[in-house]
């Protein structure tokens, strides 16, 4: 078991995990107290004291399934003549809405022989198996079906039809995770697990490309986005009201002493002043940042829920402010819905013009730029070739106490092309390329902590 | 270590016994943190019965609870201990003209020390579970304050020396996860995740904390509140919602969950106006009448 132990210490730390010494220690002496033949129990243990961070159980998962594989049913496979795909179907169909987890084991281990068309000794992930077992079982056919023999009382309730819904979605969903370990285990058998995790590595979600995330992963990323919004907004707020401490109150330290004979044992310090920091956002919503224009603005939004002096403005060829959509009572989904149909970004052709977007900017919302503010932009500075209004994008950033601009491509492209990202940034404090959570998490620290020249010196 | 607990299941069942139900992970997680004498660090959304987890597990092993409260700005006077300097000055008043060495023995010494939960916890004669709950609120360095406590179950009081826990106590550390905690708080702690329950388990919960509730009800309610969380809101609900919602439905006299009865009662369940009328659109419900708004 130990040696096992390691090697599936060793695959978390390959896929990202930070497993440290004290925590594999920990695993091993949780053994002790583990029911190996329980794959839950097993399940409980590792992941308690390998896995702290709640986004990584999707990675542990992926893994712990390969290292540990839900054995396939011995038997069903050449005592039964293979069925024809119909009656496999229907077999399936009773086992699922009978909840009978083991039969429908045993079917798919038959249908997996039958369709999947595994070709022993190449190194494949195997979700192309699963994929193939999947199309020849017609899941949305499946689907149907289950809905149809779920049919309910009342037809026309909405909550019913939601929660019929949602039961086939998950019923379908486990038919697909057995058909996944199924697959998993014989390659398992063949392979051995440590090559067939290494082929089927999935990445941590803060390593995740923004830019060629899947819908899945997109969705999930989203998720996250909420509490780091969140832990940004703490963080400015703490750092506001424990970061320094202000001079002696006279007043309440004598009030204080009368408590102890007149001794002065007890200093009491006058709060800091400060002041709240405003944040301004810039973002290209064009084409091109679509995916990424939709992080910035949902960051935006949770931040505005959480600090009050929030405004941010979209622009591709024209800029407008869009504040107003992303309002703290109103869904994001909306807000984008509403933004893009109501905010006027498009003057041309609505390719991004940043040299416009900026002159337009210091026209007409100058005022929003105080020399509090944190000025944040965010997009892939290509201009299409067009005049890059340097003037005034430095204009405004002198006014601001902080620019900060994130590039969501991969440096080694900007000033590629069309890309003038290296006439913008003398003016800006930090660039940062951020393209994964792990670095828009980077940035969130870092935007946190005040550069200590700009911290206002109490008066 | 208690004797009682042989096996993961004798954790679930001792825990059900005093009202809280437990699944299989949890009660692993439990009987680990028993056996290897570890903290529990119980993460997760709020209102799944983190807190309740650490009440449980007092109640069911007949231990005192003792709880520390974090909240921004807690220091080692409010966590720790705190010398009691009204005392030591009216001693010192009383005794003018003694010796400077008796004295400084004097008011350092166990009489003038005002204890604070977790010195209390680790003091303690008899064995205490120890709460220490949401623990993301205080700062990053704070959370060093702990870290003496959690690894060796110590405290070290410069004046008097070190002070170790005569038996082990039983720690939970709760957090709703603001913020990442430090990897030192981490590295000493067992990790348990406390998502929203299954439907099968919120059901269970239901019918534990409102029995006069039909079953089909609290299964069709456990279903309704599952497909209600997959829909994105700002706050979902939580278990403690829909147990107060599953008492509203009971005393309105309501025994099926019609579009109608729900969209009444939607407001028990959600807190936003904006997540009310996301989730109405989302499950077609028909406009509230006037009684939920």
């Amino acid at each position: 078991m130990n040696s096992t132990l390691s090697a599936f210490v060793d695959e978390l730390r390959a896929t990202g995990v930070p497993v440290s010494m004290v925590e594999a220690l920990d695993a091993a002496n949780a053994l002790q107290y583990t029911d190996l033949t329980d794959r839950e129990n097993l399940r409980a243990s590792l992941g308690a004291t390998l896995v702290k961070n709640p986004r990584h159980y999707r990675t542990f998962d992926a893994v712990f399934d390969v290292f540990f594989t839900a054995r396939a049913m011995p038997g069903g496979e050449d005592d039964v003549a293979p069925p024809d795909v119909d009656a496999l179907r229907d077999a399936l169909l009773d086992a699922i809405l009978e909840g009978d987890m083991e039969a429908m084991r045993r079917l798919v281990g038959q249908a997996v022989s039958q369709f999947a068309g595994m070709q022993p000794g190449r190194p494949v992930g195997g979700r192309y198996y699963t994929y193939r077992v999947m199309r020849q079982l017609d899941a949305d056919d499946l689907t149907l079906r289950l809905l149809a023999a779920l049919a309910v009382i009342d037809a026309d309730s909405g909550v019913e039809e939601r929660i019929r819904r949602d039961r086939v979605e998950s019923m379908i969903a486990s038919l697909r995770q057995a058909v996944d370990e199924d697959v998993t285990s014989r390659l398992v058998d063949e392979r051995g697990a440590e090559q067939v995790a290494a082929t089927r590595r999935v990445p941590l979600l803060e390593d995740i490309d923004l830019m060629h995330a899947t819908r899945l992963e997109i969705a999930e990323i989203e998720r996250a986005v909420g509490p780091l919004a969140r832990r940004l907004a703490t963080r400015l707020s703490q750092r506001r009201r424990h970061g320094r401490r202000g001079r002696l109150d006279v007043r309440r330290t004598i009030r204080h002493s009368l408590g102890h004979g007149g001794v002065l044992i007890d200093p009491q310090f006058k709060p800091p002043k400060v002041t709240k920091p405003e944040i301004v956002v810039l973002c290209d919503v064009s084409g091109s940042m679509a995916t990424f224009a939709r992080f910035t603005l949902q960051l935006t939004y949770a931040i505005s829920s959480e600090l009050s002096k929030v405004r941010s403005f979209a622009f591709i060829d024209g800029l407008d402010e869009v504040t107003r959509f992303f309002g703290t009572d109103t869904d994001f989904g909306d807000a984008l819905m509403n933004m893009s149909a109501e905010a006027s970004l498009v003057r041309r052709d609505g390719h991004s013009d940043y040299g416009r977007s900026f002159e337009e900017f210091a026209e007409k919302f100058s005022e929003a730029i105080t020399p509090r503010t944190t000025l944040i932009v965010t997009g892939d500075a290509r201009n299409n070739y067009r005049p890059t209004g340097v003037d005034s994008f430095a204009e405004i950033t002198r006014r601001a106490r902080t620019t900060f601009w994130l590039n969501p491509e991969s440096r080694s492209y900007w000033d590629t092309g069309d890309s003038v990202m290296s006439v913008y940034s003398p003016h800006c404090d930090r660039v940062e390329q951020v393209r994964s959570l792990r670095q828009l998490e980077r940035f969130v620290e870092l935007a946190a902590v005040p550069r200590s020249s700009a911290v206002p010196i109490p008066a | 270590m208690n004797e009682s607990w042989n096996a993961p299941s004798d954790v679930g069942a001792s825990l059900a016994e005093v009202g809280y139900l437990a699944d299989a992970r949890i009660a692993q997680v439990a009987f680990l943190a028993d056996r290897l004498g570890k903290p529990v660090l119980a993460e997760g959304p709020a209102g799944v019965g983190k807190t309740s987890l650490a009440l449980a597990l007092a109640e069911a092993t007949g231990r005192r609870l003792v709880r520390l409260q974090c909240y921004e700005g807690l220091d080692e006077a409010k966590a720790l201990y705190e010398w009691d300097y009204h005392k030591q000055l009216l001693r010192l008043q009383a005794d003018e003209g003694a010796e400077w060495n008796e004295l400084e023995g004097d008011i350092f010494s166990e009489s003038f020390l005002l204890t604070r939960p977790l010195l209390e916890a680790i003091r303690s004669e008899d064995p205490v579970v120890l709460l220490i709950d949401e623990v993301d609120r205080i700062e990053l360095e704070t959370e060093a304050l702990l870290l003496e406590v959690l690894d060796s179950f110590q405290v070290t009081i410069p004046e008097l020396g070190t002070v170790t826990a005569s038996s082990t106590p039983m720690v939970v550390l709760t957090s709703n996860n603001t913020r990442e905690l430090s990897e030192a708080l981490k590295r000493r702690c067992l990790y348990l995740h406390v998502p929203y329950p299954t439907i099968e388990r919120e059901r269970a919960i239901l019918a534990a904390r409102v029995p006069d509730l039909p079953e089909v009800m609290g299964r069709r309610i456990a279903e309704a509140v599952a497909s209600i969380r997959a829909i994105p809101t700002r706050k979902a609900p939580s278990v403690s919602e829909s147990i107060d919602w599953a008492r509203t439905l009971l005393a309105l006299g309501i025994a099926e969950l019609s579009d109608d009865a729900v969209s009444d009662t939607l407001h028990v369940l959600l807190k936003y106006q904006s997540d009310i009328e996301k989730v109405s659109k989302e499950l077609s419900l028909p406009e509230a009448t006037d009684a939920a708004s």
